[in-house]
């Protein structure tokens, strides 16, 4: 490793750090705001589904695909019904990764 | 540890269960760290540089696009202007954090300030949001941090060696895990109409907002959720 990507990587360390730690660092002389608080209950929900919207619908990058040829949105909707009729976590885990790769295998079976 | 309190839950539950809890993530996260490591051995990255990058910076997005910035020759402060900015939502997960940690010693803040991911995130305000009497879950937290970062490690080193025999990584779909996992974590929340009506804007804006650098849609599409939630729970009383 050089001298080069040793600063390199530090500072990457530092700059991540310093995002992650700060808040919580002085989180017992924080009051946060009813409003703020308020705004929290929504955030880990509102994240996640960031995160899951384009990795499901856009299987290929920059591409909406709404298509039964898209096996993680069939994989998806499955994960939706299995979680919303069942409110349990691995039940919904395991049937949306089951129905994936079912789908994934017969789109590659019929192709 | 003074064993005086009477309680069903321990550190050491709580420890396995959080472990328990990433288990699914840490697959979704296999593909990817593989992938870091391939991706690191053709950017110019040392192997040794692409090791300790994911020891100390531990943040899959903002390795990824660093190994693909360093490929086409990059600017070092570009660089780490762009890990700042990448990385810009874990600022979201500390405030979520801080009603929880506040009474954790300064150790335990460091734990949770490094080991801080997505994944980490979304298994931890999980457990925190159950409303048991729990007095360890922080313990939960660092159950599932450990296993999280072991993963990402083993998994840097074996794309660093064994990569370019793996063409592929995603191709398996492991990578839909994270999906599955991150749907059934959001759909106990869908209880009333402002959070359905936060989840619904969050997505679409997250779709719409694909294009914008540096994965600023992670903030863009939340925080109009967010607002949306709010909004529709003023309208709903």
């Amino acid at each position: 490793m050089s001298i080069q990507e040793l600063y390199l990587i530090t500072a990457m360390a530092v700059v991540t750090f310093l995002i992650r730690y700060p808040l919580l660092a002085i989180s017992s002389r924080i009051r946060l705001p009813s409003q703020v608080i308020e705004a929290l209950k929504y955030l880990p929900p509102a994240i996640l589904t960031a995160i899951v919207f384009p990795a499901v619908l856009m299987p290929t990058v920059d591409k909406i695909l709404l298509s039964y040829t898209n096996a993680k949105l069939v994989g998806a909707i499955a994960a939706i019904l299995v979680g919303w009729r069942t409110q349990n976590l691995l039940a919904t885990i395991i049937c949306g990764m089951l129905v994936f790769f079912i789908w994934q295998w017969l789109l590659a079976l019929f192709n | 540890m003074s064993h005086s309190q009477v309680d069903n839950h321990s550190p050491y539950k709580e420890f396995i269960a959080g472990a328990k809890a990433i288990l699914p993530l840490i697959i979704g996260a296999i593909p990817f760290g593989i992938i870091f490591g391939t991706l690191a051995q053709s950017s110019g990255l040392s192997p040794g540089g692409a090791i300790a990058m994911s020891a100390l910076v531990f943040a899959g997005s903002a390795q990824f696009i660093t190994v693909g910035l360093l490929s086409v020759g990059t600017a070092f402060p570009i660089i780490i202007l762009t890990t700042f900015v990448v990385n810009l939502r874990h600022l979201l997960y500390s405030l979520s954090l801080v009603p929880h940690v506040q009474n954790l010693s300064p150790i335990w803040k460091l734990i949770f300030g490094f080991w801080l991911t997505d994944e980490t995130f979304a298994v931890v305000i999980s457990r925190y949001n159950q409303n048991d009497s729990s007095g360890y879950k922080h313990w939960y937290y660092l159950g599932a941090a450990i296993f999280m970062y072991i993963n990402w490690q083993i998994c840097t080193v074996i794309g660093l060696t064994l990569g370019h025999l793996i063409p592929n990584a995603t191709n398996y779909g492991l990578d839909f895990a994270m999906s599955v996992t991150f749907i059934g974590m959001i759909m106990p929340y869908l209880k009333n109409k402002p959070m359905v009506a936060n989840v619904i804007v969050s997505g679409i804006m997250a779709l719409l907002t694909q294009n914008l650098p540096h994965q600023l849609s992670l903030i863009v599409a939340p925080l109009a959720g967010i607002t949306a939630g709010m909004v529709a729970n003023k309208i709903n009383k």
